[in-house]
């Protein structure tokens, strides 16, 4: 089968050990800890969590994108087994784009307002490929008719606020696709577009990477998303992977209580339980990461929280073949 | 519409909200923006009326125009036990005690200066209703109700968490215990794991109070989760309306179609495996001539590229507004 081949392969991109900290007034705390990732070629990997749980965090890092504010205190990344973390400069900017490239979820914010889209295409070709002006432009058109974008002669000499938003994500997705990066980086690509664009990009995305054979990691907050597209999962909260593996057997045998109160708590078409009036909630808020408790940082709203849960962080291990949490309780089901 | 105990606790007609276009030094009017063209529904008492739609689309002003917060070009709303309001650039503060609106966004739709107790008196104050000693313990009796604590009374708004703000906007809109209330995208900026509480939150006083709500969402899962009937806009109109068993088992206009359609599966043995042909939503200052929808319509004729379709019924208890169906 087709998946025997991709998980024999080497990863295209290796992330271990990653943290990842914010540098405050009051000295730094960590916003991811210990993450760790692989992706091989066509391979789908979604990241799943709610608003600060280290998600978009760790897809900067991947890019070394992050703010400011923010520094990767420890760990590795590896593209194509060259540690990325280690590059200096100049070989960060010639791998970025190159190798691997990445989707904003605002394309209104991320693509320059004062170039066309064909040139700001045309810019990233002639960074990575020797090409002239007349040539690179070419290449611009035909990267937004790869990603179907009506009438792309003329888009291409459009600039983005003359496009609608479905368009722009069209043309955000052809920016990264323009040196044919083995690696793709999608940061909530549809979270703000309507429902019906949603659908359209979604599938321009798995047309693509079944076409190109990229490795893609995927960060939403959706999990129906993450039911149409990943191939992979892993769920974070407070900074911290709780859940990792296959889709199928994320929705058919959650392990962590966060992963099963996510789904539970998410109204969604086709539910059998949608005639019931009442969700399944998940009681209080997220934690800030500045102060976590002290064992698992789930455990304050967790149904089956137990003493040591609260006393002692859970590790993150195999719990049957491919099916990994931090949980102390799931051991006792 | 005088038929007793049968007529709905409130009935829309005809709703229209037009927005000038204008261009210019002089600021002349160079065109229109009809952001909600002619759109008539009914809510009864104790019931959740679900109006979904995209961005554009029109739903959240017909919230606003329905409270009175953007001015209604024409139209009339009707609700039970009170005078018709006719004149709808002026909607009376008699009208508003009984319909209330939440936001979507719990953040700039509360005053920072405020304390949340001073918030919640509001519209107690404004309206002139009981005591001070009665609204001070009206106060209390909402903060209890959706499930805040009595000693967060005198904190500020950005001393809570989103989904706390938005019990703070649900607690202000009960104050006046109205029979209505708009809720406009109420859990759209809120974490997944917050909307359910809120969700639950707006059921439990649905049952409790009485209450009955028209629900804004762009959310299909939400509507069809909240909803005891369902509307459908696009660009403007309302283009299908039915129970909501019937919209999500067997819509009939294909936009409703369309939209179920994009709604991700849940479900990865079952995906939809959408397609990648763009297919963009037309701007509402151009409006397709006919049937608004036609353009992206794998239906459509020549009669729908001329003739706007009208809202007929089609089946027991749902219209729609489509030449083919």
């Amino acid at each position: 089968m087709e998946n025997r081949a991709t998980e024999t392969a080497e990863p295209v991109l290796a992330v271990s050990d990653l943290n990842v900290e914010i540098l405050g007034e009051a000295g730094s705390f960590p916003v991811v800890s210990e993450m760790s990732l692989s992706v091989r070629s066509g391979e789908t990997v979604c990241i799943v969590g709610e608003s600060g749980c280290g998600k978009s965090m760790t897809a900067l890092s991947l890019l070394r994108l992050l703010p400011d504010s923010a520094r990767i205190a420890s760990g590795s990344v590896r593209i194509h087994g060259e540690d990325f973390l280690a590059m200096d400069q100049r070989h960060v900017e010639d791998f970025r784009g190159d190798k691997i490239a990445m989707i904003f979820q605002e394309p209104l914010t991320a693509l320059n307002p004062v170039l066309t889209i064909g040139e700001q295409i045309a810019e990233s070709v002639r960074q990575h490929r020797k090409a002239g002006k007349r040539e690179a432009f070419a290449r611009a058109v035909k990267c937004l008719e790869m990603v179907q974008m009506p009438d792309p002669e003329r888009r291409a000499r459009q600039y983005p606020h003359e496009l609608s938003g479905g368009m722009r994500q069209r043309a955000m997705i052809a920016l990264a696709l323009a040196c044919e990066p083995k690696i793709i980086v999608a940061d909530e690509p549809t979270t703000a577009l309507d429902v019906t664009v949603q659908a359209q990009i979604l599938g321009l995305i798995s047309d693509l990477q079944k076409r190109l054979g990229t490795a893609q990691i995927l960060i939403t907050h959706d999990l129906g998303v993450v039911a149409e597209i990943a191939d992979r999962v892993i769920v974070m909260y407070a900074g911290r992977r709780v859940e990792e593996c296959s889709v199928y057997e994320l929705f058919d045998n959650p392990i962590h209580p966060y992963t099963i109160g996510l789904m539970g708590a998410v109204p969604h078409r086709g539910d059998p339980n949608a005639a019931s009036e009442r969700l399944t909630d998940i009681p209080g808020t997220v934690p800030p990461l500045w102060d976590l408790p002290k064992g698992c940082a789930f455990a304050p709203r967790c149904p089956g929280a137990s003493a040591r849960c609260l006393e002692e962080r859970p590790p993150f291990i195999e719990k049957k073949p491919g099916h990994f949490a931090a949980c102390w309780e799931h051991d006792n089901v | 519409m005088s038929d007793g105990a049968s007529s709905p606790l409130l009935a829309v007609e005809n709703l229209k909200v037009h927005f000038a276009i204008r261009a210019g030094i002089l600021q002349q009017r160079v065109g229109e923006v009809k952001a909600v063209d002619g759109v008539s529904f009914s809510i009864n008492a104790g019931e959740t009326l679900g109006l979904v739609g995209e961005s554009g689309c029109g739903k959240s002003t017909t919230g606003l125009a329905l409270m009175g917060l953007v001015k209604a070009t024409d139209g009339r709303i009707a609700m039970k036990g009170a005078e018709d309001v006719t004149q709808m650039r002026s909607v009376p503060k008699s009208h508003r005690r009984r319909m209330q609106i939440i936001f979507q966004d719990p953040f700039s739709s509360l005053n920072p200066r405020q304390r949340v107790r001073d918030i919640i008196r509001a519209p107690l104050d404004i309206h002139g209703i009981g005591t001070a000693e009665e609204r001070r313990a009206e106060v209390a009796k909402l903060i209890s109700l959706v499930g805040l604590r009595a000693d967060q009374a005198d904190n500020f708004p950005h001393q809570f968490s989103g989904g706390q703000r938005q019990r703070i906007g649900i607690a202000r809109a009960l104050a006046l215990k109205p029979d209505i209330i708009v809720c406009d995208e109420p859990v759209s900026a809120l974490d997944v794991s917050v909307q359910a509480q809120i969700l639950n939150l707006l059921a439990d006083l649905q049952k409790e109070l009485g209450l009955s709500y028209l629900f804004i969402s762009h959310d299909l899962g939400v509507v069809e989760h909240v909803s005891h009937r369902v509307a459908v806009m696009y660009l403007g109109k309302i283009v299908e309306t039915g129970s909501k068993r019937a919209i999500f088992s067997k819509p009939l206009h294909p936009y409703s179609e369309l939209l179920l359609r994009s709604a991700p599966s849940h479900d990865p043995h079952n995906r939809h495996r959408f397609s990648a042909v763009s297919d963009d939503i037309p701007s509402a200052t151009r409006k397709p001539t006919g049937c608004a929808f036609h353009t992206r319509c794998p239906l459509a004729t020549d009669i729908c590229r001329q003739i706007e379709p009208v809202l007929e019924q089609k089946a027991d208890g749902q219209s729609a507004a489509c030449h083919h169906r």
